[in-house]
């Protein structure tokens, strides 16, 4: 039975009667869900009010650096904003964004399965969020902190006088819920798929949120246990790493990036699994090297375990230390470039068709292919010397971290609205908004490369003069950025309302998630699904049951 | 079939699909929290390495006969843990619970004497922070001892806490008959989580209790 | 280049022409990978368009060699880098012993300088162009970090222990020192610059910053002040191991290993002494921590290091 004929013919004409949206109303059913689907939902609304917060953070400093002189803010106030900025984006908006949203809703869709493995942790996963979310709002708008998103002792143990026991209390609270939705993750995925889902038929997007489920369920807690030292040190005296009391300042560097590290990998490989979906479906193509890539994805996730002293080679690290850590460092490239080499393949001799969802897809192969390649650069010991701590590093995580998840974020929203609410956007808009963005983003972050390497420090709230002609590019950029950003808020809105029905799969793709309707019944499918083909089977139709 | 006391939730497909499912979900939450103590136990060896000296000084302060009395209290918890899961499986309610209470009394134990401990050393002067006095050897040096003794098995008081917690509803939901021969995977998680606290101690003991000591 | 738009570092040391070139040489090889993407993307994306509805590309079966060649090349290009980063990174690693030493305190918002002949300065560095140059750094509170962007130059400075970096000099100027750890609230302030004059120069210079004891000589007078003499004797019955001659030995301690007599050692046995007894010596030293200042340390080690090694021990 072919389910793209009943899609485009009969189901097209009106959505389902019951999904997972309209089967219960009010407030009590959204807060004490346990359907993934609208704790996906949850989430997408949490991670969007950080992700604004995070932002409003960053015009505010911008604006402070469109001058040399510290004359907007008072520099406490500075320090302020720059740590709130990062601390909101890497803990409630980049760790959780794809995995808590695009995953949660997916994951169980995408293997067959009727939920998550443990649906009520998921809950709990995202109610830890928010607790962890609101200590870290209030120890904000009680004077918040000034340490950076970094921590470092004795600074923030001992010296700053700002709300740090709070703030990491708070950070340390939403560790728990990435390790719950890791936990959760990797037990659907061994135990839950569908019959005939091996593990080489599962999508790629499934590859990276497990690999980034490992990260997270191993990683976190090093975080947070470095949390707690630093609390405890805060709070009594207890001396670990204060240098008065013997204690060694870069013992807490190594704890913190033993996790801040793998990290940034979570960031990424859920982002990477979303382009693995996307480029197939508008190439109308197998993915070229689906094994390839589902290793790499593990390959990153173990390798970025071992290259955490490749941000202490100036630290007082040995030598030896430093050689040792650029080696590892290099080795954890080479999986990203397969990807990139991969993904570009796939076009080839592909059908191609211009959406949105392609066109973040080919932007994120474009910045995060630049990102990735400045990381050669700091990996490698004498350029890291110079540009360590400058603009230079500034530019390359957001290079990855913007040019790279946001845009696969955002791709990866384009491309599942229509399964998630049932509705298209509208083109055009969304076509804009990405061009938009784009250009914005290039123009803030390609001067930062030019300022670090000229020398420039981070986190400096004034500076000398000769740099303030490329910080006035950088700052009108980020403004470009911003209004990029709020033009998808406003159409998301709409079509939620006025959108047009966009059936069951409007994108002609292939994978479990298309085969059931648009939204999905609350448990997911009206059948057992039954799997039969490899993924990205495009050359033939989709088989179901 | 055996009846399941309609145990199976609705997201499984049949029952050894929830029982493998909570057995995964126990052992990767198991391995989150080795990486967990296991930054404590970084800590310690960086700074035992750095300050041998002091350590040892330090060390010899602890009571060693609460501390082994302990271990024994812990490794007999172990035990009655496994024959209270073996008791489920049997399908034998009533030994069953008593052995979740005599875990839990054993576990209190612990806890009562880790209490005394900790009292002593209040009295002793040997809280890190303004009070703390040491005279052994260097008192910097010391007081990091003592922060990461009272950092460690305060954290591993703490997870014995929730541990007592999960064999109190362990122990009710078996009273109100929620078991059975083929329906005990709760039980067995939170032995599993019982074992690995134990295990944690038993490499706290002689880090902490033992240095230098013949 | 332009003046109100410089577009790249000047290059004012040694080092910075090298880590120039590897630069330029990643710059070249990020250039040629990021238009051979976008170029593709944009080539494929433009030619493989969608001509009709009903077209369904066969799939193209993995290509092991091609796989192997671009999981090969990149591999190759990461360890040129890696190898050339390497074998530059030790050489900047590695001061020549001839290094003309100073010494930089950061605290919280400001450099200290001080120079061999006791001239101190304050977020001021004058150095001589054309020697090498060694400079030791110490903290007084948080991590703060010595950078000089024109001599490519880059340590952190970490309380409770001393780093050091070095550089040599290749053209006068004036240079920018930035503090590159976030500090605190004034970090962006705590900037300085680096004055490199012809030797002469700098001598001049030095001449006249009068009135300031060379650190060696604070040294020796903080030495006797502190009566370090009473224990550190050169007889066989001192109660503390003589001193002479200890700076750059391998001691042997107690423990049964042996370190080196670095300055490290001597900072840690001044702060510490119970932590490297001596063999054949008691742990009786009592510790300096808190009662000397970061300065008065340096200036006890300089002291001790001009004590130079002597030929045998004094048998009386």
């Amino acid at each position: 039975m072919s389910v793209i004929a009943e899609t485009t013919v009969a189901a097209r004409a009106r959505p389902p009667r019951r999904h997972y949206l309209n089967v219960n109303y009010g407030v009590r059913s959204w807060l004490l869900t346990v359907d993934h689907k609208r704790i996906a939902l949850l989430y997408l609304v949490s991670v969007t009010l950080f992700f604004f917060l995070g932002g409003a953070a960053a015009v505010m400093f911008r604006l402070e650096l469109l001058t040399p002189q510290s004359d907007l803010f008072e520099a406490e106030t500075y320090n302020k904003l720059f740590t709130l900025h990062g601390l909101v984006m890497i803990f409630f908006f980049l760790i959780p964004a794809i995995p808590a949203v695009l995953g949660n809703f997916l994951v169980p869709l995408m293997i067959g399965a009727r939920d998550l493995a443990f649906p009520k942790l998921n809950l709990l996963s995202w109610y830890v969020f928010i607790i962890g979310g609101i200590f870290t709002l209030i120890a904000a708008i009680m004077g918040g902190v000034d340490t950076g998103w970094t921590f470092y002792t004795p600074y923030s143990s001992t010296y700053s006088n700002s709300y740090v026991a709070l703030t990491v209390t708070g950070a340390f609270i939403t560790g728990f819920s990435s390790i719950l939705t890791g936990l959760n993750f990797i037990v659907t995925i061994h135990k839950m798929r569908a019959p005939g889902m091996t593990w080489l038929r599962l999508p790629l997007f499934i590859w990276s949120h497990y690999a980034t489920s490992l990260i997270m369920v191993l990683g976190t807690p090093v975080l947070a246990i470095s949390l707690v030292l630093v609390a405890l040190e805060r709070l009594f005296q207890f001396g670990i790493f204060d240098p008065r009391y013997g204690g060694d300042p870069v013992l807490f560097q190594h704890l913190f990036w033993f996790y801040s590290h793998p990290a940034v990998y979570i960031m990424i490989l859920p982002a990477m699994g979303v382009v693995s979906e996307i480029v197939p479906c508008f190439s109308r193509k197998r993915i070229f090297g689906y094994t390839f890539i589902a290793f790499s994805s593990l390959a990153i996730a173990i390798l970025g375990f071992f290259v955490w002293g490749h941000h202490l080679f100036v630290s007082s690290q040995s030598v030896y230390a430093g050689l040792v850590f650029s080696f590892l460092s290099m080795l954890v490239a080479i999986p990203s470039a397969i990807k990139v080499f991969n993904w570009t393949a796939t076009l080839y001799k592909g059908s191609i068709v211009y959406r949105t969802p392609l066109f973040y897809a080919l932007g994120f192969i474009g910045l995060f292919t630049i990102g990735g390649l400045t990381g050669i650069f700091v990996a490698t010991l004498p350029i890291d010397v110079h540009v360590h701590d400058t603009y230079f590093i500034v530019a390359h995580f957001h290079y990855i971290m913007v040019g790279g998840t946001i845009m696969g974020y955002l791709g990866g929203l384009h491309f599942w609205w229509p399964k998630i609410t049932g509705k298209l956007y509208p083109e055009g808009w969304a076509r804009f908004s990405a061009l938009v963005i784009f250009v914005g983003f290039n123009l803030t972050f390609f001067p930062q490369f030019i300022l670090g390497y000229l020398g420039m420090p981070r986190r400096y709230a004034a500076y000398p003069d000769e740099f303030q002609v490329l910080n006035v590019m950088s700052s009108a950029g980020a403004s470009i950025l911003g209004i990029g950003y709020l033009i998808p808020l406003i159409y998301f809105f709409w079509s939620m309302r006025y959108g047009p029905y966009a059936g069951a799969n409007p994108w002609d793709a292939r994978g479990l998630e298309w085969t059931t309707a648009s939204p999905p019944p609350t448990d997911n499918f009206d059948y057992k699904p039954r799997v039969s083909q490899s993924a990205y089977a495009y050359e033939e139709e989709q088989k179901v049951g | 079939m055996a009846e399941i006391h309609g145990a199976l939730a609705h997201q499984f497909d049949d029952p050894e699909q929830q029982v493998e499912a909570s057995t995964l979900g126990m052992w990767t939450f198991l391995a989150t929290e080795i990486l967990f103590f296991g930054g404590l136990f970084v800590a310690y060896i960086v700074y035992r390495l750095s300050y041998p000296q002091a350590f040892a000084a330090a060390s010899h302060h602890l009571d060693i006969l609460l501390g082994t009395v302990n271990t024994g209290i812990l490794i007999g918890s172990s035990l009655t843990m496994v024959l209270a899961v073996y008791s489920a499986q049997m399908g034998r309610s009533r030994s069953q619970i008593l052995f979740l209470a005599a875990t839990l009394a054993l576990g209190l134990a612990f806890l009562g004497i880790k209490g005394v401990e900790y009292q002593h050393k209040f009295h002793e002067h040997l809280v890190p922070g303004a009070g703390f006095q040491f005279s052994d050897a260097d008192p910097r040096h010391a007081a990091i001892f003592f922060s990461l003794y009272f950092g460690m098995t305060g954290m591993h008081a703490f997870h014995m806490v929730i541990g007592a917690g999960l064999l109190i509803w362990m122990a009710l939901r078996a009273w109100r008959g929620e078991f059975s021969a083929s329906y005990y995977t709760p039980v067995e998680m939170v032995g599993l989580y019982w074992h690995f606290v134990d295990v944690v101690w038993i490499f706290l003991f002689p880090l902490l209790y033992l240095i230098g000591r013949h | 280049m332009f003046e109100d738009l410089p577009l790249f570092p000047l290059q004012a040391s040694t080092f910075a022409g090298q880590v120039d070139a590897l630069y330029f040489f990643l710059v070249a090889m990020a250039t040629f990978f990021v238009v051979l993407i976008f170029g593709t993307v944009i080539y494929f994306t433009a030619k493989y368009r969608r001509r009709s509805e009903t077209e369904r590309p066969p799939p193209i079966h993995i290509d092991m060699r091609l796989e192997i060649l671009w999981s090969i090349i990149p591999l190759i290009l990461a360890m040129i880098s890696f190898g050339w980063g390497a074998s530059l990174f030790v050489h900047m690693s590695q001061a020549p012993e001839d290094a003309l030493e100073l010494r930089a305190v950061g605290r919280q918002w400001m450099w200290k300088l001080q120079h061999p002949s006791g001239a101190r300065e304050i977020n001021q560095m004058h150095i001589p162009v054309g020697k090498p140059i060694k400079v030791i750094l110490a903290s007084e509170d948080v991590v703060h970090s010595f950078y000089v962007p024109a001599f490519r130059i880059k340590m952190d400075v970490v309380p409770g222990r001393y780093t050091a970096t070095w550089f040599e000099a290749n053209r006068e100027g004036e240079f920018h020192l930035f503090c590159t750890e976030y500090c605190g609230t004034q970090h962006s302030g705590m900037i300085g610059r680096v004055v490199a004059m012809k030797p002469v120069d700098y001598q001049r210079w030095l001449t006249s910053q009068a009135g300031e004891e060379p650190i060696a000589v604070s040294g020796e007078r903080l030495f006797q002040q502190l009566r370090c003499e009473s224990c550190h004797q050169t007889t066989s019955t001192a109660q503390g191991p003589a001193l002479t001659g200890l700076f750059g030995r391998q001691v042997k301690l107690e423990s049964g290993e042996s370190v080196l007599a670095d300055e490290a050692y001597i900072r840690d046995s001044i702060l510490n002494p119970h932590n490297k007894i001596v063999a054949g010596y008691r742990p009786i030293m009592p510790t300096y921590q808190g009662q000397i200042s970061e300065d008065a340390l340096h200036q006890i080690i300089v002291y001790l290091r001009t004590l130079g090694r002597a030929p045998e021990k004094n048998p009386s």
